[in-house]
């Protein structure tokens, strides 16, 4: 019986090492499999992955118009503060208050890219953008404005 | 037709026509010590490119790629790098233990290079028991190890240098059964008789399955001599730092890494010589057309050829498999590679007494 076990244990060694070494010479032999990119030199074409994620932005369509209704559940989201949705009141047609934003302050330089802000957006109104060179020569130009000058919250969004 | 041996002769010949004998035979130990040196250079630069390249591609990375055309100068540049690096010595340490290390580690792997025949007669030293000699000189090398390690004055060193003491001691065993399943059949140790037993077919293909399984125990224990992963416990990056060259910088640490790697070069010479035939070119059966055609490929060839092979086997192994501990190197030893070895040798003898082999 003894002798079985170590025959059989001999057998599965042998056959998982087997396995671990197709795999590798799968990717010897197949160079189309890398996935190194060669940054500098093709950054026109750079190939980010899919769930990479950069900095936060707030996309505005043609109209300059926005889809943010200031709600601060982004703000109240996020974990460490990078976020300040400043709010003002706009007057409507009918002549009511409405609550909108004045501006929505996003602190690169705090940010961790926990994604946190954009799952708590209920209208989408902001998302991940895949742009990666963010140095620049003085901290205080991390501190962005997202949303652009004089745009406005898109109809129908409430 | 040409070939290394003719030139071989050619010297010798020219030699002994114009001086005396003793001086021939110094001029030509000095001939014979600098291609030794030369080739150490250049197989350091080859295989530590080698190397790189495989990983990189079995890892799905490039590789070193800026370095010359293809990154194939990357080896230059750092070899240039380590010449002009300060050598440093630790204070603590056993000055004359800790810089003599490297060198004896470099003369075990030049001393291992004499019995290996490189071509159609072309050996430096024609030995009577090449193979006795290689298995006694290769376990020299723990004695350089262990020295770095207990002179470095330094708790991983010697961790380091102990881990590798156990390991190569024990691993000798299963190696020195696994040589000697080909020295049964062969009924000599000479490597050059070895090889001439060769000229009909390759032991691999000639001794069955009984000479396969010794040709994996030989593998698996040659990893473990050379001090590579998966059995590079004596390094262990991720436990030890460096394990027994922790300390060493500069061209003293150059030249343990060129020991490692002609350390592989000889042992799959070794495995080349005992399995593969050596030299001989690889001749199947009766294809009289087809063995002459493999008979045109110059015989030194055909050696490197399988060595680069086997080397290929051992990076491919080194970039495939984790690490062992070390209760589960020696437990791999004691309990699986040396009952299996030694059965295995019952076997090969019995079929070299009863003849069946082809």
């Amino acid at each position: 019986m003894f002798i079985i076990n170590y025959i059989k244990e001999i057998y599965s060694g042998l056959k998982s090492l087997v396995v671990g070494l197709r795999r590798t010479l799968f990717y010897f032999t197949h160079h189309k499999e890398i996935i190194t990119e060669q940054y500098p030199d093709n950054r026109a074409t750079l190939n980010l992955a899919q769930r990479f994620k950069g900095e936060v932005v707030m996309p505005h369509d043609e109209n300059n118009e926005h889809r943010c209704t200031g709600c601060t559940a982004c703000e109240l989201a996020c974990p460490n503060g990078t976020i300040k949705v400043i709010t003002k009141f706009d007057l409507t047609p009918e002549g009511k208050k409405k609550k909108a934003i004045d501006k929505l302050v996003y602190h690169l330089e705090l940010c961790t890219m926990c994604n946190l802000c954009i799952t708590a957006c209920p209208s989408d109104a902001i998302k991940m953008a895949q742009t990666f060179e963010h140095s620049v020569y003085d901290r205080s130009q991390l501190t962005k404005v997202l949303n652009f000058e004089g745009s406005k919250i898109m109809d129908g969004v409430e | 037709m040409w070939s290394l041996s003719n030139i071989a002769s050619g010297i010798h010949e020219w030699l002994s026509k114009t001086f005396p004998s003793t001086v021939v035979t110094v001029v030509e130990m000095v001939i014979v010590g600098v291609c030794v040196i030369s080739l150490f250079a250049i197989l350091g630069l080859v295989l530590v490119m080698m190397e790189r390249k495989v990983s990189a591609w079995i890892q799905i990375r490039l590789g070193p790629n800026r370095v010359g055309p293809k990154g194939m100068f990357q080896s230059m540049a750092d070899t240039v790098k380590l010449l002009v690096k300060e050598g440093m010595t630790p204070t603590g340490a056993d000055k004359f233990l800790f810089n003599l290390a490297p060198y004896i580690a470099i003369i075990v792997s030049m001393l291992l290079m004499a019995p290996i025949a490189f071509a159609k007669d072309l050996t430096m030293w024609n030995l009577n028991i090449g193979v006795l000699y290689v298995s006694a000189i290769s376990s020299v090398s723990v004695i350089s190890i262990l020295m770095a390690g207990w002179a470095s004055n330094n708790k991983y060193s010697l961790l380091g240098a102990m881990r590798s003491g156990a390991q190569i001691v024990s691993y000798e065993l299963s190696a020195g059964l696994s040589i000697l399943c080909i020295v049964v059949l062969v009924g000599s140790l000479n490597l050059n008789d070895i090889i001439a037993s060769q000229s009909n077919g390759w032991w691999i293909f000639k001794g069955h399955i009984p000479v396969f399984i010794a040709f994996i125990i030989f593998l698996i224990a040659a990893t473990a001599e050379t001090n590579r992963a998966p059995f590079d416990l004596a390094e262990a990056e991720s436990e030890l730092t460096a394990g027994f060259h922790t300390e060493y910088s500069g061209m003293k640490f150059a030249l343990f890494f060129l020991a490692e790697y002609v350390n592989v070069f000889i042992v799959c010479a070794i495995g080349a010589t005992l399995f593969f035939g050596g030299w001989m070119p690889l001749h199947i059966g009766h294809w009289e057309a087809f063995n002459h055609i493999m008979d045109f490929i110059p015989s030194s060839l055909w050696f490197f050829g399988k060595i680069f092979f086997l080397i290929f086997l051992i990076m491919w192994f080194r970039w495939t498999f984790p690490r062992l501990r070390i209760d589960q190197l020696l437990n791999l030893e004691w309990k699986y590679l040396l009952p299996i070895s030694m059965f295995n040798l019952l076997l090969v003898t019995a079929m070299a007494i009863l003849g069946w082999y082809f």
